[in-house]
Formats: structure tokens, sequence, C-alpha cells
């Protein structure tokens, strides 16, 4: 095997998130093992050039960062309890050195699902657990990270430290939770996957460019996680949702314009994606435990499945949001069913529906901005004229702003001036 | 690892010292102290008087000054404490949530500083 400097690259970014899980699994202390890490990758770096690439470069890391560990509590061992740390890993290293490496596969993957939780734990502020997770299984840098939300390199790069010295100071424990504990966790792990992906997908600011990863890292997440939990259907459920919606992708701007569903290209849509979130799908609802994942997932594939807008299942979907209100009763998700009848019975009846959520949602740009396209289609132009305009005046999104003003137009009303 | 759990609660919302009440919260609280003691992880902890009976004092340039309550006003006062013994935050999380305290007002936790002998 080759060892030029793309190689290199390429190797470091497929293995740091396992090893640095791997490594922060046997220091028990974040900052130690990143340093650990980055002193094993600086060794890599010139040490596999001379000698080749190892046969696992994954397990060489590990071991290498192991010792560079002890190295580094060697020099700081002023304090007992770093003397214990310090005897643990001496005697980790001798046995690991005997044994070689036992089965590094499933360590590994074990690792990495007890860092999950760690970098997801209630305990952090959720800003810290998206950046840790951002950090620590996604391999991201911290100034991508950092430019995907906005703030300085040393913002984050100091928000990062902060969480970590809290994991280590308040002892937030690097492992499964508890049977009792593990649904409410790892709903609260979803979450922040789920958080990434709409920071990618449904952007209110920030460069496309790097948005674009966010999503993609947050189904790469969320595969892992599936990899990891496969008999958890909630985790099927929202990576063959983001999937879906992921699909849609290219199909859903057009000249820096929203695109809606109903007049989307569909031939833009990604088949093969749609294909392996629909199997995905599939799996999770035979473990017959349905969640609000999966439901979402399941009208995104009634709309994956129809060839036309008018193809489109409508009864099914309404019918799913009565499902997925039973789950999570929300005026949001109201909403949406409201969209979904006017869809279905015709925009008279939707408008009935949205107007009963009024009072909740006054504040809501959705929600003028459906009001305001039932509206249009019943042809009571100075209504949706007005609902358009408040719609507008909520929005700091460029791209949806430049829809509903053509919206406007299109009407033949004026944009407000801003 | 030693943590502080500490009990906020508002106390113009606190039951009269002999209602039916007030026994049932001392009653938790107690079955509280036995169940954690009996887990030999109780390392200690009492229950506050309320705020009128507080003074905090500040020593400036040598002088001592000493005023009436507590060091802030709060919506919601320490009324107690407990030190107990966990071997992390997800085990004193599931000790807090079992402490009265937490049921109404707020169970505050807090790792204690071990300082090392041999240091």
């Amino acid at each position: 095997m080759t060892t030029t400097g793309a190689t290199l690259e390429h190797v470091f970014r497929e293995e740091y998130g396992r090893v640095v899980a791997s490594v922060i699994g046997q220091v028990g202390d974040f900052e130690l093992a990143e340093d650990a890490v980055q002193d094993a990758v600086a060794a890599a770096l010139t040490t596999w050039p001379r000698t080749g690439l190892p046969s696992n470069p994954g397990a060489w890391l590990t071991t290498t960062a192991r010792r560079k560990a002890i190295d580094r509590l060697r020099r700081a061992a002023n304090f007992a309890r770093k003397q214990e740390e310090l005897a643990y890993l001496v005697e980790l290293d001798r046995r690991a050195s005997e044994e070689a490496e036992p089965d590094v596969a499933i360590t590994l993957s074990d690792d990495r699902l007890r860092l999950i939780f760690t970098c997801c734990h209630p305990a952090l502020a959720l800003e810290a657990r998206v950046a840790l997770t951002l950090k620590t299984l996604g391999g991201l840098t911290t100034d991508e990270i950092a430019r995907a939300f906005l703030v300085t390199e040393a913002a984050m790069a100091q928000r990062m430290v902060r969480a970590k010295r809290k994991i280590r100071d308040a002892g937030i424990p690097y492992r499964v939770p508890s049977d009792d504990q593990l649904p409410d966790r790892l709903g609260g792990v979803l979450a922040v996957v789920y958080l990434i992906f709409n920071e990618g997908y449904a952007a209110t600011s920030g460069a496309a460019v790097v948005r674009r990863e966010l999503s993609t890292e947050a189904i790469r997440l969320g595969r892992l996680l599936c990899r990891l939990m496969p008999d958890e259907p909630e985790a099927l459920g929202l990576t063959a949702l983001m999937m879906l919606h992921d699909s849609r992708r290219d199909a859903r701007e057009a000249g820096g314009r929203v695109v809606l569903l109903d007049d989307q290209d569909r031939s833009l849509w990604d088949r093969e994606q749609i294909a392996a979130a629909f199997e995905l799908l599939e799996a999770a609802l035979r473990r017959g435990r349905r969640g609000p994942y999966q439901v979402q997932a399941e009208i995104a594939a009634v709309h994956a499945g129809a060839s036309t807008p008018t193809d489109t299942d409508w009864a099914r979907i309404v019918s799913l949001y009565d499902d997925l209100m039973a789950l999570v009763p929300s005026p949001v998700v109201a909403l949406n069913r409201a969209v979904a009848v006017a869809m279905e019975r015709g925009p008279e009846a939707g408008l009935a529906a949205v107007d009963a959520l009024s009072n909740r949602l006054d504040g809501y740009r959705h929600f003028h901005a459906a009001r305001a396209d039932l509206l249009r289609r019943l042809h009571q132009k100075d209504e949706a004229a007005v609902a358009y305009r408040r719609a507008l005046e909520l929005s700091a999104n460029d791209a949806e702003r430049a829809f509903l003003e053509g919206r406007l137009a299109e009407i033949g009303a004026e944009t407000p001036a801003m | 690892m030693k943590y502080a759990l500490l009990i906020y609660g508002s106390e113009a919302e606190y039951p009269a010292p002999d209602s039916a009440e007030s026994r049932e919260i001392f009653e938790a609280y107690m079955a509280f102290t036995n169940e954690i003691s009996e887990a030999g992880i109780n390392l200690g902890g009492e229950a506050l008087q309320d705020t009128q009976t507080a003074t905090t004092v500040r020593v400036r340039d040598g002088e001592t000054l000493t005023t009436d309550g507590p060091f802030a006003e709060t919506k919601e006062q320490l009324g107690g404490f407990y030190l107990i013994d966990a071997p992390d935050l997800d085990a004193a999380i599931d000790v807090a949530a079992r402490l009265p305290g937490s049921w109404v007002g707020s169970v505050e936790i807090r790792p204690v500083w071990e300082w090392d002998p041999s240091g």
C-alpha cells in the first residue's frame, strides 16, 4: 500500500473517531485521549512512510496512543489519582501486548456507542453536545464545526474545552445507560443527530457547502447508530427519515429559491437513496414498536413513492399524521396534517383546519405561508397577500423569502419594503 | 466520586409546620435518608432553617461586615443538602431524582473537590 499524504489523510479521517473513542474508553479522559491520539498520528507520520502502512492502522494508532497516554501520565504523575490511572493503563498495555489485539472490531464499536452517549449527555449544553458529537464521532475539525455554526474557531474550541472538562470533573460516565435510562437517553442522542441534519438541510443561515456536509454527517451518524443498536426501531426510523429528506436535495432549490414538494422535478430525486431508506424503514416497522421518527419516515415514504403530486395517497398521509398526533401532539404536526387535509379534501377543508390553529401558531412563519397558499387557491387574493406578507415578516432565510416574494408577485400584490 | 445534592425550593410555598402535608414531606425525606444510608452512599446532610434566620458575613479591609438575610435574594432558596458517594454523574442523577426536593423544587448536583493528601 502507498503512504502518500492523501492516503494518510484518508486513513486518519476514517480511523480518527474510532481510535479516539477506544482510547477515551481506556484512559477515561477526553483531553488526555485526544492529545495522545494526536501524538500517535504524529508518530505515524514519521514511521509509516518508512515502514509502509500497518495491516490494521486503527489498531496501530490505538496501541501507540495508549502508550503515549502512559508517557503523558508519567510526566504529570504527581497526584495519587493519576498514579492509579497510570498503573491501570500499564497493566492494560501489558495484557494487550500479551494477547495481541483481541477482537478489535467488536471492542471499537462498543467504544463508539458508549462515546455517543457521553457526547450527547443531557448534563451538557445542547450546542456542546452537537459540537462534541461532530468532532469526536464525525471527525470534523474544530474549524469546520465553527464555520457550520457561524462562530469563530476560538469560540468553538473554548466551548469544547469547557464541555470536556465538565465530562471529566462532573463524572459524566462513559457507558451505555442502564435499561431504565436508555429510552430517554437514546431519544436525546437521536435528537442531537436530527438537529445536526436539520442544520444542514433546513439551513436557517450559513454557507451552503458546509451545511451540506452536516446533513451527510448526520446520515452517517444515523447509519452508525443503526449498526450499533440494530434493535432500536427509532434509530432506523430516524435514519430512513433523514435519507428520504436528503434524497430530494437536488430538487428542492432552484436559482436560490425554495421549490415546494409539488413543484419539484421528481427525476432529480435520488432513487438509490430512497430504496435504501425504504429498506431501513421496513426493518424498523418489523420491530413492532412504532415511534415518531418512524411515522415521519412513513409520511416521507408516501411522497417518495408517488411519481407525480396527484399520484400521492393523501388519505394515507392524513391518517399517518393522525398517528403522529397521537404520539406527539403538537400544533406544528397539526398544521402539517391540515395541509394534507387540503390536498385530500380541497382547500376549503384545509383552510378550516389551518384557521383552527391560529391562536397557537401566530408567530410561526410556516403557518402564515400555508394559510396564504390555501387562500390563493381559493382566489381570495387580498387575504392571501396579507398572509404572505406576515410570513415574509417572520422569515430570515433568503431562499424562502425569494419564494414568498415570488408568490406575492404572482397574485399581483407588492412586496412590502423591509 | 463525592457529590453534593443542594436542595432548592420556594420558602413561600412551604406547607405549615404542623400540617399533614408537612408530615408527609418529612416522612418522604426520612424514607429517602434511610434508603441511601442502607445503600451505604450517605455521607451526611442537613435541613436548613429558613432564610429569615440567615446572616451573611463579609470581611473587607480587615473589617467584618454582618448583614441580615441570605447572600442574595432569589425565588428559590437553599433549604438543605446531602453529601453522597456515587460512581458517576448518572448514578448521582438517579439519587437526585429520588430526593423528595426534586419533585417540587430543584436539586443541583455539584461534584465535590477531592483533595489529594499526598499531592
